[in-house]
């Protein structure tokens, strides 16, 4: 395929002006009167609020609103930022008296500067009486476990009585029969940790209203219209009295799929008049939302020969204290996983329980991540057992071009999937080159190793999906410019992941002009058509097919008016380069000439559309991941000396942008699997809620990375492309793992891989 | 208290509390591009160069600063005519969603200013107090070594 302005590296569109430090984020415009918003939290992981006096705190001269339970409407909801109906419980409140985590949200001052806000804090009193909370999810469902959504309003909910917020069981084939006709049986389980997104730019929102009295809301977020929705839902005011506006962002990873800040900041505005503004620190980032926590237990059935018979994934999901995309996330963990292999007998049972700790919410990776750590070291001891290459075993099961697996249609997004063929991978070629690179060939057993610093080599494979086929809607409005330009307005949500170039670039090629020649206005509820906004990997695939079918009509509607210029017929018209011809005599005339003819002079109308786009299928990238690492058998210090990843995106829009997000995945995710993780005391309470002891990768920590694409291309998606910027999540921890058994012969089951902990594995030996 | 700075290559003069923060102080008098994403020193999105020197600005009272020099990512380069540092961020793709860029930048500047020949070494010892959840810093490291072979030519 010959493309003109895609698979090419443009500048990014917003590049230079955040280079300079010239764009403008949420909090980088000033407003007259803003009041400042501070919470009050729970110092308590579950209790009932039995008073609650602001009688001090509202005397402090600057105050000007306190909000808590007795004085805000009691509307159900829930703050995952999905697509309606949600498919997560309605069990959250602006305020309760009943408090299920500590960090929940108990009274809101809202004052004049920060300092103020702060200091009424104090001067709230608040009587808890505390109840038995659960800290450690296989306690949730225990007969004597407290109940944490006993509330009659809170609905979707499982079942309330025994913690649990979401299950789903479904099974193909006959599991308990094939796992005793295997040859072969190995069974793993892991336990993921708590891990937080840490956007560097923390949650921030700003509301306002307009001249008319509408409520503007300038917020940090990924989903732009849920936050108009749901917010509605909650302040109970129409959609049409809410206009969301998300100005550049300084990163999300999911944690920005929330609506939980914009609505208090709605409250406060309308009922005051004035401008508000709620900005999290560093410390309550943290207990905004995490990575659901998951046990993940497997077992895997093979013939002698290595050929897969059946998996059986046993995933008990821990939602924290609210139940934000509690089935979704948990669901993934089966359908981005168990589709990579081809097994007649696959059974997931998934339960997603209550937790009196931080909520969990959609988190880059969603929930395969946590899936993959458990599947991939499977696979690995699995190999062991049949005495096989842990890379020939994947080759010889892994689904291949033209096949299907019958969990694409038994797993969907909390409800059943769509069946779908595979049409575009190219996993065999990326294993190949990787092998390669780390030179897998040279790799011995552990058995076969000695001295303090021992060397492993590890390796794993993975998919994801690009979008929610049947769900997701995204949809773009393109219209001429007297200069031949064109504006380009989506609803799709710019994240920092460089959407607005890509989108720019599909429209380009669409309507054979130049990226600079688009000019992009993004996630505008006021302004832009209707996109679900960013998250499931959607955004290229999904917005970028709804760029490319508007492009295409409006391409159309060109050649229509070029035709009554040129006096010619519509089949003679070909468009290039700005310039429409008719091919028969080669007349020309530019975009520039087309646009001003149907502005101007005849027959006139704005040239412009704009178009829809939904998938029926979801096709995933794959990739293919090796590692090699040195362990320090003294101090229990895992050194990674390369990480080599090949991701298979079909074809990359703009290949730098899609390389940047393989790269910052895998950099999260070797974070996550070695240094990040969440330390509790025994009440519940997060001690490391800042960079010094969460600690993050800098740049010094990075090892050797070779990170390649390998384009295929998916004739699902605009100019051949998948998504590209989850999946490189999911490959840190089960090949590090796997590199570690194969260096010392341990096998983690809990994370971070710490000095400490590979150290107590080794004792434990 | 007054307090005179070279800011940005001009002198100024402020009425101030010396006890603002420094990164608060610069925000409020409309210098956005240094921003805020800890308030504790551990991100360096809100770095600025000190007398040549790259600190956090948000550790920093404003009475600390009187007398001295200080740049900002407003005194680099503009879209239209960008330092080769942002120019080469830009290109090579460094640039995700921009937040950490700025201090990112600086840091580079006051490396490159130093050393114009940086090692791998030298430019992640310079960068390592700048926190980046994006890009996982290869690009960015990519896009300091292109812009110091940039300002070597000029
Ligand atoms: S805001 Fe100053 S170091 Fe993070
Ligand atoms: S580009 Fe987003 S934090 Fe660095």
């Amino acid at each position: 395929m010959k493309f003109k302005e895609v698979n090419k590296n443009v500048n990014k569109v917003d590049g230079l002006s955040l280079a300079t430090g010239r764009a403008k984020f949420v909090d980088d415009v000033d407003f007259k009167d803003l009041l400042i918003i501070k919470f009050l939290k729970s110092p308590i992981a579950h209790g009932i609020i039995r008073s609650i006096d602001t009688s001090k705190a509202e005397k402090i001269k600057g105050v000007h609103l306190i909000l808590h339970h007795n004085n805000c409407p009691y509307i159900s909801h829930t703050t995952a930022g999905q697509g309606y109906p949600e498919p997560s419980p309605y069990d959250t409140y602006m305020f309760d008296k009943k408090v299920r985590y500590v960090g929940d949200y108990v009274a809101l001052v809202a004052a004049e500067t920060a300092d103020i806000a702060e200091k009424a804090l104090k001067k709230i009193k608040v009587e808890y009486e505390e109840l038995p909370s659960i800290l450690d999810p296989h306690y949730a469902m225990k007969k004597n476990a407290p109940i944490i959504h006993d509330e009659r309003s809170s609905t979707g909910i499982y079942n309330k009585k025994k913690n649990i917020a979401g299950h789903v069981k479904v099974q193909v084939g006959n599991v308990e029969r094939a796992l005793k006709d295997s040859d072969v049986v190995s069974e793993f389980e892991v336990e993921t940790h708590y891990s937080q997104h840490t956007p560097i730019e923390p949650h921030i929102t700003i509301t306002y209203l307009d001249e008319k009295g509408r409520l503007i809301i300038r917020t940090s977020t990924q989903v732009p219209y849920h936050v108009r929705r749901i917010c509605a839902h909650v302040l109970d005011i129409p959609e049409k009295k809410i206009r969301v506006i998300k100005p550049r962002i300084g990163g999300a990873f999911g944690t920005k799929q929330e609506v939980y800040l914009e609505y208090y900041a709605g409250r406060v505005t309308l009922l005051t008049g004035l401008p508000a503004k709620i900005e999290l620190t560093r410390e309550e980032e943290f207990l905004s939302r995490t990575r659901h926590p998951m046990i993940v237990k497997i077992k895997l059935g093979a013939s002698k020969k290595g050929i897969l018979n059946v998996i059986d994934m046993d995933v008990i999901s821990n939602t924290g204290a609210y139940g934000s995309h509690a089935l979704t996330v948990m669901f993934n963990a089966g359908s981005k996983c168990l589709p990579l292999y081809k097994a007649e007998n696959v059974r997931f049972v998934g339960t997603t329980v209550y937790t009196n700790l931080p909520v969990a919410g959609a988190y880059r990776g969603y929930g395969a991540t946590q899936g993959y750590a458990a599947l991939e070291q499977a696979m690995d001891v699995l190999a062991e057992k049949l005495n096989m290459d842990p890379v020939k075993l994947r080759l010889l099961n892994h689904i291949k071009k033209g096949e299907t697996s019958p969990i694409f249609a038994a797993l969907g997004e909390g409800k059943k999937g769509v069946p779908q063929y595979i049409k575009s991978i190219r996993l065999d070629d990326i294993i190949e080159w990787g092998s390669k690179k780390i030179q897998w060939e040279k790799r011995k057993p552990y058995t076969k190793k000695t001295g303090r610093y021992r060397k492993g080599k590890g390796m794993g494979i993975f998919m994801q999906g690009s979008g929610i086929p049947l769900v997701d809607m995204a949809s773009a409005s393109i219209k001429i410019n007297d200069d031949g330009s064109f504006n380009l307005l989506v609803g799709a949500t710019d994240l920092g992941t460089g959407s607005d170039t890509v989108l720019s670039q599909i429209a380009a090629e669409a309507l054979k002009t130049t990226t600079d020649n688009i000019v992009i206005y993004s996630s505008d509820t006021d302004m832009t058509p209707f996109d679900v906004g960013a998250y499931a990997s959607s955004t290229t695939y999904i917005s970028g097919g709804a760029v490319k079918v508007t492009g295409e009509k409006v391409l159309t509607q060109i050649k229509k008016v070029a035709a009554e210029m040129l006096k010619c017929d519509i089949k003679d018209i070909e468009c290039e380069n700005r310039i429409a011809k008719n091919k028969k005599n080669n007349k020309k005339k530019t975009y520039g000439d087309i646009a001003k003819y149907g502005l101007y002079e005849k027959n006139q109308f704005q040239i412009g559309y704009i178009g829809s786009h939904i998938s029926p299928v979801s096709p995933p990238p794959f990739m293919a991941v090796f590692a090699e690492i040195e362990v320090d058998i003294w101090t229990g210090k895992i050194k990674v000396l390369k990480y080599v990843c090949g991701v298979d995106c079909g074809t990359a829009i703009h290949p730098k942008l899609a390389e940047g997000q393989v790269e910052g995945a895998a950099v999260n995710g070797l974070s996550y699997a070695l240094t990040e993780g969440y330390i509790f005391d025994k009440k519940g309470r997060m001690l490391n809620n800042n960079f010094q002891d969460y600690k993050i990768f800098n740049i010094e920590d990075i090892p050797k990375l070779e990170i390649k694409l390998f384009p295929s291309y998916e004739p699902s998606g605009p100019y051949g492309a998948k998504s590209v910027s989850e999946i490189g999540i999911n490959g840190p921890v089960p090949v590090l793992s796997n590199a570690l058994y194969n260096a010392v012969g341990v096998r983690p089951t809990r994370y971070p891989l710490s000095s400490e902990y590979v150290l107590k594995l080794l004792e434990e030996k | 208290m007054k307090i005179d700075i070279k800011l940005n290559g001009q002198r100024k003069s402020f009425e101030v509390d010396p006890s603002e923060k420094v990164l608060d102080f610069l925000r409020r008098i409309g210098l956005k591009g240094v921003k805020k994403g800890c308030s504790t020193g551990d991100c360096g999105s809100c770095a600025i160069i000190l007398d040549g020197k790259i600190v956090n600005s948000c550790m920093l009272f404003v009475g600390q600063i009187d007398g001295h020099t200080i740049e900002t990512i407003e005194g680099l380069g503009t879209i239209e005519e960008p330092h080769p540092i942002q120019k080469a961020f830009v290109e090579e793709g460094a640039v995700q969603c921009g937040f950490c860029i700025p201090g990112m930048i600086l840091a580079a500047k006051a490396l490159l200013d130093k050393k114009p020949t940086p090692s791998i070494t030298d430019i992640r010892t310079a960068l390592s107090g700048n926190l980046c959840r994006c890009t996982g810093y290869v690009k960015i490291e990519k896009a300091v070594l292109k812009a110091a072979k940039m300002m070597r030519k000029k």
